[in-house]
This record gives C-alpha cells, sequence and structure tokens, in this order.
C-alpha cells in the first residue's frame, strides 16, 4: 500500500467507514486505455471501483447498468471516447442515446442522479481518469450506500481476486462496507484497471 | 406435477391438436407446440419441459385455452412450468438484454422513492394517500421514458384515466409509493419477486382505506382481479378496469361536437380471453358521438396477440404476428388502432419502425381512455 501518496484531483473524503462500489463502463479504445494510463503514470486515484471493458461506449446498453444498480452498485460510471474520435465512428453517439434513457429509468426509480455518470476519456488523459474517478468516488460516498446494495447482492457482484483493488477480504463474514475495517487512506496500487485486465 | 396435470386439467387432453394448430407463434414457424407441453406434462417430464426454451417462447396469449374442447388451461400450466424452470435458474433470454426485469425487481426489493407522478399536472385532481377509489396506474411512466425511440405517450392514458373521474367526481388516489404489479415476474417464473410486490402493493391499497381499485391497464387488472387474490383474502375490495366501472357508473359525459373518426379495437389478451371482457371498451367508445368502431377480421375471442406481453420473448415470429396484426388494422379503413394496454402498443408501434414496410403498417394508436377523454368537451 502506498497510503503515504497524495491522490492527484480531489483529496479522499474523511474516512466514514463505508466504502462505495462502483461499476466503471470503459470503451476499449479510450477509456480504459486512459484508465491504463493512469495506471502506468502512477497517477494515485481511489480504488473503489470495478472496470468492465466492452468494445464501444455504443454498447452499454440500459439492461447493464441497470443491472449493476440491482446487484447493488452504490455509483456506476460509462466512459467512453471524446465525440468525433469514436473508433466506431458514431457508437459514442449511440451511447448518449442509451444513457439518456437509462438516466431517465433511474430518475423515476428513484435511485438518484448522482450515481450514474457519463464521461469522455481518451486513452491520452490518464490524469483526468484519476480526477473523474475521485471526484466521482466522493459524490458516491456523500450519497451513501444504494438502497438496492443488500450483502448478498456485493457477494454476487464480487469479481475475481484483482490484488489491490479492495482494502478488506470481500469474502469476510460482515459486509465490508459497514464493517470499518476498510482503510480509507490507501489508493490502491495506482493501476485503476487492476490486475484482471492486462 | 401430478397434482398441476389435475389443476389445469392436462389429464384430459385427447390428442386433438388444435392449440398447436391455433398457436399465434407455432403458425409463425417457431418451434413450439402446446400439445407436446401437454403431452410431457401427462407423461411427467417435468425436467425436459422446463429444459426446453421453447417453454419462454409461449406468449401466454391464451388462444389455446379458448379453442380447447378439453378445457385445457394451458396458460395455467405454462406459468407453474414457468416457476419451476425458474426454481432450477432456468429463465428467459429477456428482450431488451433484462433491463425491464431488472427494474421491476429493484421495484421489488424497494427502499427508494419512487418519482413516477411526473405525468400530473394542474389539471388533474388527485389525492396521495387515502380515498375510496383507487387508481391503479400501472408503469406506464416508465415504458415511455425507456422506449422513447417509438414516440410513445402511454401516460397520456394514465392521465386521461384521471381525468375521466375527475368528470364523475371522483378525485382518485394516485399513490407515489405504487410498485409494479408484478405480472411480468410472475409470468417469467419469479414468483418470490411477484409476491414481494403482491404484499406491499396490497397492503398500499388496503392503507389508503379505498374500497374500489380501478386501472386502466389489462395486465394490472389481470393480475389485481386473479393472482393478487390470494393477498386480499378478508378484504372487501373490489378491483375494476377502468372501462367497466365507467359503464357501472352509467357516465353521461358531454362530448364535443367533431370528435370521433374510424378507429379499430385490438383485444389484449389480458383483458379479453384472460378476464372475458370485451363488450365493455367498445361500449364507451360507441358512445362518443361519431365514432365509427370498425372490428378487425380476428376480434374478440379470436383477437390476434401483439406477441411480447411479458417481457420474455422477442423474435422474427412475434415480429410476424405484429405485422399481420397491424395489416389487419389497415384493412379496416381505420385511422386510430385503439387499444387498453401498454404493452400492446410499445410491441405493435416497434413493429412499424420496419424501414421497409414500416409506412405500410403505420397507423396511429391510442389508449381507450385516451379516445374517449379526447373527446370531452
Amino acid at each position: 500500500m502506498t497510503s503515504e501518496v497524495t491522490p492527484v484531483g480531489k483529496t479522499t473524503a474523511a474516512p466514514t467507514g463505508f466504502v462505495p462500489r462502483i461499476v466503471v463502463f470503459a470503451c476499449n479504445w479510450c477509456s480504459y486505455a486512459g484508465a491504463d494510463t493512469a495506471g502506468v503514470s502512477r497517477i494515485q486515484h481511489q480504488p473503489h471501483f470495478r472496470m468492465i471493458r466492452v468494445m464501444c461506449s455504443g454498447r452499454i446498453q440500459p439492461a447493464f447498468v441497470l443491472r449493476a444498480f440491482e446487484k447493488g452498485a452504490d455509483g456506476v460510471l460509462v466512459s467512453g471516447c471524446h465525440f468525433g474520435d469514436c473508433h466506431y465512428i458514431f457508437g459514442n453517439e449511440r451511447a448518449v442515446e442509451q444513457f439518456e434513457k437509462t438516466m431517465n429509468v433511474v430518475k423515476i426509480l428513484g435511485i438518484g442522479e448522482g450515481r450514474l455518470r457519463l464521461e469522455w476519456i481518451s486513452a491520452a488523459e490518464g490524469g483526468r481518469f484519476a480526477e473523474v474517478i475521485n471526484e466521482f468516488t466522493d459524490q458516491v460516498r456523500a450519497l451513501g450506500p444504494s438502497p438496492f446494495a443488500t450483502t448478498d447482492a456485493i457477494d454476487e457482484i464480487e469479481v475475481p481476486e484483482t490484488g489491490g483493488c479492495l482494502n478488506s477480504d470481500p469474502h469476510g463474514g460482515e459486509d465490508p462496507r459497514t464493517s470499518g475495517t476498510g482503510t480509507e487512506t490507501g489508493t490502491g496500487t495506482g493501476t485503476g484497471t487492476g490486475g484482471g485486465g492486462h | 406435477m401430478q397434482q398441476l396435470v389435475r389443476d389445469t386439467n392436462a389429464w384430459a387432453c385427447y390428442d386433438c391438436g388444435k392449440c398447436t394448430a391455433t398457436c399465434p407463434i407455432t403458425r409463425a414457424g417457431a418451434d413450439y407446440s402446446p400439445r407436446r407441453l401437454v403431452l410431457s406434462a401427462n407423461l411427467g417430464h417435468e425436467g425436459e419441459i422446463t429444459r426446453d426454451e421453447s417453454l419462454f417462447a409461449c406468449l401466454t396469449c391464451s388462444l389455446c385455452d379458448s379453442r380447447c374442447p378439453a378445457e385445457v388451461g394451458y396458460t395455467q400450466l405454462v406459468q407453474k412450468l414457468r416457476e419451476k424452470a425458474f426454481d432450477a435458474n432456468i429463465q428467459p433470454e429477456c428482450p431488451h438484454g433484462g433491463a425491464l426485469q431488472s427494474v421491476m425487481r429493484m421495484m421489488a426489493k424497494g427502499g427508494t422513492q419512487q418519482d413516477r407522478l411526473g405525468w400530473i399536472d394542474d389539471e388533474l385532481q388527485t389525492t396521495p394517500s387515502e380515498g375510496e377509489v383507487f387508481l391503479w396506474t400501472g408503469c406506464t411512466m416508465y415504458y415511455d421514458a425507456f422506449f422513447p425511440e417509438f414516440g410513445l405517450a402511454t401516460a397520456e392514458g394514465t392521465r386521461a384515466a384521471v381525468k375521466l373521474l375527475n368528470r364523475l367526481g371522483v378525485t382518485p388516489v394516485v399513490s407515489p409509493d405504487e410498485r409494479c404489479c408484478g405480472h411480468d415476474l410472475l409470468w417469467n417464473g419469479d414468483r418470490e419477486s411477484f409476491e414481494a410486490l403482491a404484499r406491499h402493493n396490497v397492503e398500499l391499497v388496503k392503507a389508503s382505506g379505498a374500497e374500489l381499485v380501478v386501472t386502466p391497464c389489462a395486465e394490472c387488472v389481470r393480475t389485481w382481479l386473479l393472482d393478487y387474490q390470494p393477498f386480499l383474502e378478508g378484504s372487501k375490495v373490489r378491483i375494476q378496469h377502468l372501462s367497466e366501472y365507467l359503464l357501472e357508473r352509467r357516465y353521461d359525459f358531454e362530448f364535443a361536437d367533431g370528435a370521433g373518426g374510424r378507429i379499430t379495437f385490438h383485444d389484449p389478451c389480458r383483458l379479453g380471453r384472460h378476464l372475458g371482457i370485451y363488450h365493455a371498451p367498445r361500449e364507451i367508445l360507441s358512445q362518443v358521438p361519431g365514432i365509427e368502431l370498425e372490428e378487425m377480421r380476428r376480434s374478440g375471442r379470436r383477437a390476434a396477440c401483439c406477441a411480447g406481453g411479458t417481457w420474455s420473448n422477442c423474435d422474427r415470429f412475434a415480429k410476424q404476428i405484429q405485422v399481420e396484426r397491424l395489416r389487419e388494422a389497415k384493412a379496416t379503413g381505420a385511422d386510430v388502432l385503439v387499444t387498453a394496454c401498454p404493452k400492446c402498443q410499445i410491441h405493435l408501434r416497434c413493429a412499424m419502425k420496419d424501414p421497409n414496410i414500416g409506412k405500410e403498417i403505420s397507423i396511429e394508436m391510442r389508449d381507450v381512455a385516451e379516445v374517449v377523454a379526447s373527446a370531452l368537451v
């Protein structure tokens, strides 16, 4: 743990015992590579997210996001290439359409707009990736646990050990998010994409 | 399984094959046969059926039920078998990636304050918690948010329902805490989530002190009338479809001149074959001056299905059924296709998006309540 390193961007909020679980959808060509850039540049950021790589942000249909919420995610970040940069020319325009639909349903359901965000991050913007992650994590932390985040659901969304993304034992008997054992100071190894993606 | 065969009368099957001959998806070419299903059930091949993907291909439109000379309850059989399949962790390949199922399960879990009353404006008088008549709105606002590409306004039907009730001097309860009635989850086999929703909803209505639940949605009325019965035991709450309620009240609306036009009515399977309500919507439509109701080739008990009832199936066969239905509607020369179920609207409008034949089969669609309310002075 490199806890003595100050994170870039907004500093970590004061420890509250609540560790948010955020699902980040990233496109293969820009945002995922952006996360990689953040990693190889050793830019520190908060590690409380799981990244799911898709080939294009246009693939991220409402079902993906809603399922993440159903399974107990506290926040969902959808990211893709900047407009005009899409590897598939107009994929991110489709992503906007899908995102708007999702946002409408999320609003009606009362999950809270603050738990869902759309961001464009290019492959070169490692610093921006870290900034977005820090900002969004703080925002979700302030909102508190998702109403759908039961302990069962968390077990279901558990991803394989990625070595450094979690501060406490995810398979421990109690909810790691409220047990207070998760330290807030650790910012992981800095490689936000985790071990699984490489 | 034996009990189920007895309950659904499946043992009485004498293998005539009318069910398969009449089944809309079998006729469209799908690998599904109600007769085979009943045969397997009679032979006690439970595992075989529940593993069979075609179990989720059934539209549950009940056309086979209405044609069966031995009165086999295919639809009930399919529902119960789906529950068994669900328990064995076999689920349908949900259209839209299962997004709607996710939404419904989140509602079943609860814990959020929904923002579902965005469609209410100053013109409408409603009360949020207590009253004599409870207007069960259904999930039209979710559909409108989820399918913007179809130019849907199914919430207009809900708004029209409030308008009509207001005209009768009724200020209905429209609760922000209403949740999905659980219809689709039940028909997908997820009984646990359904029961959670049913308990919540029944409690909500009981707490409101309402004696009557009125709903403009065909699926909600079916669910309340038939599937909620065990939860309503000992309660005096009555349930009615909006059209029946309007008939019962012998309303005397004043209609504007120049309203009306040529329309045709598409019977939703839930309202028609499941509940036998054919007359009421036609009757209230016919009271609007100037309305000419042209029946389609298949209407009433024979009505074709919109082929997407429970969010558990959508394929080329469904598309074919929808296109055929829209061609029938166009053949009547009607300008408006009227229905009483938001899902019929969604699925038929989806078929109209076809880039090749879309223009040929496009027709305006509206809810019964909308047609009547828009003709008011």
